[in-house]
């Protein structure tokens, strides 16, 4: 339409001018030069976990294409004929043998599958920070929720990922790994023994289950992934970044630097930072030495069979739940001759089910709790946000502890304690280790809230000691600029909202239940300073202690 | 610091604050004034930060080089070692070649491209007046179907919708050709099998297994079997030998071991790592995925872990040769549990 | 570790192992007919080396072993101070004081590896008063100590299978049960591997040569010598102990590096 017409009166002078002006008018390049060559990046290092995982999924993408020109992924047993001097003449499947060879015959082969595997574990370990970040600042918060859910949906996808090729050498070590994969399966009710027989095509462990494996690692995961990257990073541009709180940033702008040249340069520079750092961990550290765990055979094991980390958590709750609790076992017969292995189901499936659904959910608890509605920019500092903040905790020691669990035999050997006792330490803290998380980080970040309300009211700290004419000491606090000071003032801090009663009169249980939750999270609370405040503690003489400064504030208060 | 509950619902707990009124707030100070950097006043700094990033990048050619001479100039078919090497020198040389890019770029980016922050405004992330249009559009699209006045079409159209994507399922299920589970029931293991070790497949005279020792043992023929590794991951046995007063045998076991010798699935009974770890003084068995410990003096009760149920035991007896033979198969399913086992 | 194995790969250690082939002449390897006796042997050690032998048995084994190695009555907690060292062999003694590992210093889940208190000539005499008392594994011969005969392939299969669960696939070690453990076995001798699996110490099974034969065991001391001076090929093998430390540097140096890269990145230049 237009784009014609100005073809027609505009003459690019160079060849690269026309090259650009023929694409331009084909596609519309110039509009999207407008909207993106100039849009504004706000830039903190937390910004960053986001662009980590994208980039180390671009190396896995690379090295990975590198890897499929040589893997085969074939169970047929064949006996080694490579270099591998310790395991000439072994009976063994084709993928494994062929592992070997990217391993040792094929030049550079070693360095690729180290660099992908290392990516692929900063890749999940990525993620997970990113969603930390995100979680602890509430940028989850409207309009991001959708954002959120396809974030967790990614993280999902990211452990499918490792999963799937984690198996795909079929050696001892991921061999047992789906060993353990197919008990669990059989664990469901009803359909399991099916189940685990459908995806191993008969008996475990078949011929098939490494070349449908494979399909899902390099086809299907991937695919699915690259579309979640590109809806996330669809609506980042709708939605533009977050930004912390800080003095010119409001809920109606984004302060940064714009795309070209600044943030591009830091953003693309930062993914050969990415890849160089990953190469030089490739370089210089083993990962999954295969050919020291042999080729899969279903009589061997090795000591020390741990899953990659991203699925230690689930092998974790596996090792930590008793099969029999004072004599009581979590194994019943029922309907006259069907097996439940609660044993297996509850810590397979529970402890993941509650993290991810609470993840899931999170933005919508969240809000219902406070009834906020309200669209957020500005970020929440974390201890801005102490029941957050102390929930998120809770989670992350929770993960934790299932996490060491599945280290408990190295815990053992390695702090010369007895692998029993780690595992009844373990059980224990499973129950009130996120408790006390909960309670402790709510404290820390109330006492850092007062300590920032301290530093507002009375200034910093100089260190300087005067002695005033009667002889009394004090420490001379200078007072901060109003840049800093509105760093500190510039939050939210919500209150209580007790249970309300319906259009009927009548409240009714879940309003009552969001009720308690609010005052549980909120009734401990520290407000950001006023105006009047800083004004009624500086004509206090701005030196005195804190408590009168506090008292005041709470008379005032009242 | 701080004030406990008074008894009303507002302000019960610890609140450190002065009224929560949303008037009261500190003015916004707007973005601090820029404060220019050392290259942007001195010409010096500058030319010295163009310098830097010439250099990153220059090494990050030697790095790229540094790739090629471990790539060609070591070869394979030696040692262990020169694979060591080489893998460090392409590492290496990657490591420089991205690092001397990315770090020259960002501190090109950082010292050399302008710093100034700029504030853009944020849009709604809808206009009502899109909303009104889309919201007529879509009902108008909506009427032109006629979907609404046509409840046969909708109706007969929604029932083709559900089943139309069963075929998708329906078509996994020759995923297996067998879906049988009593294949899960029995192994290798018949009256008269001889106990061979594993892996050589060589068989074990009663003489052989002295007190303390294990053997890890596969039924034999198995090596010559069709599925090899099916057969394997359900018949492997560890078969040990006690001293026959530590034994409490349970009654209608009483011939199932040979003067001590007993033989236990190896196959755990939690979810089917191999129980090989065997202390021979303590007499306990472990798992060293999940931990699960069984007590071979206790016919492998389960003491300590995620397992739920003893271990299945072989019964054994000899042949005429002197050589362990099973007296039949398992009496239960090896292995983890699943829904049909009972 | 690499130090250590190479200090025992020391023309050095070849004479001493020779020394001791020589100290144990004419051990002879008959069959045993009992099921209870693995390769009883009847070792020609010289009267004096018994003597001698008992001599120190008495000062520094009796106390929990008994006199006589008879084993010391059951002790408060019910568990035996020391058991009747009556047919365990020379091969047992040799192993235990050998590597250090006796005399205990305290009781615990299991005797701990520490520096040895006698010297070869002391433990070949107390390995001679206990082969003195009755039948058991002797000392191995040195044909089946040569790592560089034995075949590692086929020691390796050996190794997944009888050792792999305890002492890990790379043999880093495991956990046992109630704070006992299957050692690391880089830096063990041929000799005292070989030992290890002929008499079974601790709660380690007995691997007689009905189980594995000499030429197995061999293999299996082949297999462990070539992985442990190949070293590992992809770098730092981080302990060999599997995913666990693969994660933890993944999370404490790989992030920390790409973490104070994200804050020099984002930090304003001065």
């Amino acid at each position: 339409m237009s784009a014609s017409t100005s073809s027609d009166t505009y003459q690019p002078k160079t060849n690269l001018g026309r090259v650009t002006n023929f694409v331009d008018t084909r596609v519309g390049g110039s509009s999207i030069v407008k909207e993106f060559g100039r849009k504004i990046f706000p830039d903190h290092w937390s910004f960053m976990f986001g662009e980590v995982a994208l980039y180390t999924f671009v190396i896995l993408l690379l090295s990975g294409t590198f890897l499929t020109l040589f893997f085969d992924p074939s169970m047929a047993h064949t006996q080694y004929d490579g270099s591998y001097v310790p395991l000439k003449g072994v009976e063994m499947s084709v993928a494994y043998a062929s592992t070997l060879d990217i391993s040792f015959d094929i030049r550079g082969g070693l360095f690729m599958r180290q660099l992908h595997h290392w990516s692929a574990l900063l890749f999940v370990a990525s993620v997970s920070v990113h969603m930390l970040r995100v979680f602890f600042t509430g940028a989850f918060r409207r309009p991001r929720e959708l954002n959120w859910l396809v974030g967790c949906v990614l993280l999902i996808l990211a452990l499918a990922a490792g999963f799937t090729g984690y198996s795909l050498p079929d050696d001892l070590l991921s061999g047992n790994g789906l060993r353990i994969i197919d008990g669990v399966i059989k664990a469901i009710p009803l359909i399991g023994t099916y189940l685990s027989m459908l995806i191993f095509g008969g008996e475990f462990p078949g011929t098939a289950i490494v070349g449908r494996l494979y399909v899902m690692h390099i086809l299907v995961v991937p695919a699915l992934i690259l579309l979640m990257i590109a809806i996330h990073l669809f609506m980042v541009v709708i939605h533009k970044h977050t930004q912390y709180p800080g003095p010119g940033r409001t809920e109606t702008n984004v302060v940064g630097f714009p795309v070209g040249p600044v943030y591009a340069a830091k953003a693309g520079g930062f993914f050969f930072i990415v890849f160089g750092v990953v190469a030089v961990i490739a370089g210089n550290f083993q990962i999954l030495p295969i050919w020291d765990y042999g080729p899969y055979d279903p009589s061997p094991v090795s000591a020390g069979t741990q899953p990659d980390w991203y699925i230690g958590f689930v092998d974790g709750a596996l090792r930590l739940m008793p099969g029999v609790l004072w004599g009581f076992p979590f194994e019943y017969v029922i309907f006259g001759g069907f097996t439940l292995s609660l044993n297996v189901l509850l810590p397979a499936l529970v402890p993941a089910g509650i993290l991810f659904g609470l993840m899931f959910a999170w933005p919508w608890i969240e809000r219902w709790v406070t009834k906020d509605t309200r669209e957020h920019h500005i970020l929440d500092r974390p201890r801005n946000a102490p029941f957050r903040t102390a929930t998120g905790v809770a989670g992350v020691i929770w993960y934790c502890v299932m996490w060491a669990a599945a280290s408990s035999d190295l815990i053992a050997t390695h702090f010369l304690v007895s692998l029993n006792d780690v595992t009844y330490w373990l059980r224990a803290l499973f129950f009130i280790g996120p408790i006390i998380g909960f309670i402790v980080t709510r404290r820390i970040c109330l006492a850092l809230q007062r300590k920032d309300r301290e530093i507002v009211l009375h200034g910093r700290e100089t260190g300087r000691i005067v002695r005033l004419p009667h002889g009394e000491f004090i420490e001379v606090h200078a007072p901060l600029n109003d840049y800093k000071l509105h760093r500190l003032v510039s939050f939210e801090s919500p209150e209580v909202q007790p249970a309300e009663p319906d259009a009927n009169g009548k409240i009714s249980g879940t309003e009552k239940l969001r009720g308690r939750l609010s005052r549980f999270f909120f009734e401990d609370r520290v407000a950001p300073v006023t105006p009047a405040e800083l004004a009624a503690a500086h004509s206090h003489g701005g030196h005195d202690e804190v408590e009168t400064a506090e008292s005041k504030a709470e008379i005032s208060s009242r | 610091m701080g004030d406990h509950s008074h008894g009303s619902p507002k302000s019960s707990g610890t609140v450190a604050t002065a009224g929560q009124s949303e008037v009261e707030k500190f003015q916004d100070p707007g973005l601090p004034p820029h404060r220019p950097r050392l290259a942007d006043k001195d010409p010096r700094a500058e030319k010295r930060a163009e310098k830097q990033v010439a250099i990153l990048f220059v090494i990050s050619i030697i790095g790229t080089l540094l790739f090629f001479v471990g790539y060609f100039a070591i070869r394979l078919d030696e040692t262990i070692a020169t694979l060591r090497l080489q893998n460090f020198l392409l590492g290496m040389g990657t490591a420089f070649a991205m690092l001397g890019i990315g770090v020259g770029i960002v501190h090109w980016a950082k010292t050399l491209m302008p710093d100034h922050e700029i504030a853009e405004e944020r849009h709604a992330v809808r206009t009502e007046e899109d909303r009104v249009i889309a919201e007529t559009m879509v009902t108008e699209i909506i009427e032109e179907t006629g979907i609404k006045r046509r409840p046969l079409i909708r109706n007969t159209l929604l029932g083709a919708m559900i089943l139309a994507p069963l075929p998708a399922i329906g078509i996994l299920r020759d995923l297996s050709e067998d879906l049988n589970p009593d294949v899960l029931r029995h192994t290798m293991w018949d009256a008269g099998v001889r106990l061979t070790r594993d892996p050589s497949g060589t068989p074990i005279k009663a003489s052989d297994v002295t007190i303390g020792s294990a053997f890890h043992v596969i039924p034999e023929g198995l090596n010559e079997a069709e599925h090899k590794l099916e057969e394997k991951a359900k018949a492997v046995v560890l078969l040990m030998r006690l001293n026959p007063e530590d034994l409490h045998v349970s009654p209608g076991r009483e011939d199932w071991n040979y003067n001590g010798i007993v033989a236990y699935s190896k196959i755990c009974t939690h979810v089917g790592c191999p129980v090989a770890l065997y202390e021979q003084q303590t007499h306990h068995l472990l798992c060293p995925c999940h931990q699960s410990t069984f007590d071979l003096t206790q016919e492998c009760k389960v003491i300590f872990g995620p397992a739920t149920h003893a271990l299945p035991q072989l019964p054994i007896s000899v042949d005429d040769e002197g050589y362990l033979v099973a007296t039949s198969d398992f009496h239960e399913p090896v292995g983890p549990s699943f829904w049909e086992r009972g | 570790m690499k130090a250590l194995s190479q200090k025992r790969r020391h023309p050095l250690a070849a004479i001493a192992l020779l020394l001791m082939g020589l100290l144990v002449t004419g051990g002879l390897y008959a069959v045993a007919g009992t099921v209870n006796e693995a390769q009883a042997t009847t070792t020609t050690y010289s009267a004096q080396d018994i003597e001698e032998g008992e001599k120190l048995f008495v000062a520094n084994c009796a106390t929990c072993h008994g006199l006589g190695a008879v084993g010391a009555p059951e002790g408060a907690h019910g568990n035996q101070a020391g058991p009747s060292l009556i047919g365990v062999g020379a091969a047992a003694v040799d192993f235990q004081v050998g590597t250090g590992r006796m005399p205990m210093q305290m009781t615990g889940p299991q005797a701990q590896q520490k520096p040895k208190q006698f010297n070869e000539e002391q433990t070949m005499q107390l390995a001679a008063y206990v082969a003195s008392l009755g039948a058991g594994p002797a000392i191995p011969e040195e044909q089946y100590l040569d790592a560089s005969e034995g075949d590692p392939a086929a020691g390796g299969e050996l190794f997944r299978v009888n050792c792999a669960m305890c002492h890990n696939a790379a043999a880093a070690g495991g956990a046992l049960t109630r704070g006992k453990y299957a050692p690391a076995l880089a830096g063990v001798s041929e000799k005292h591997i070989y030992e290890a699996m002929v008499t079974g110490p601790q709660n380690m099974p007995v691997f007689s040569d009905a189980n594995i034969s000499p030429e197995g065991k061999q293999d299996i001391i082949a297999f462990l010598k070539t992985i442990e001076e190949q070293g590992s090929p992809g770098g730092n093998s981080l302990g060999s102990l599997g995913p666990v430390s693969e994660g933890l540097l993944i999370w404490t140096a790989g992030l920390g590096v790409i973490i104070a890269f994200t804050i020099w990145l984002t930090q304003r230049s001065s």
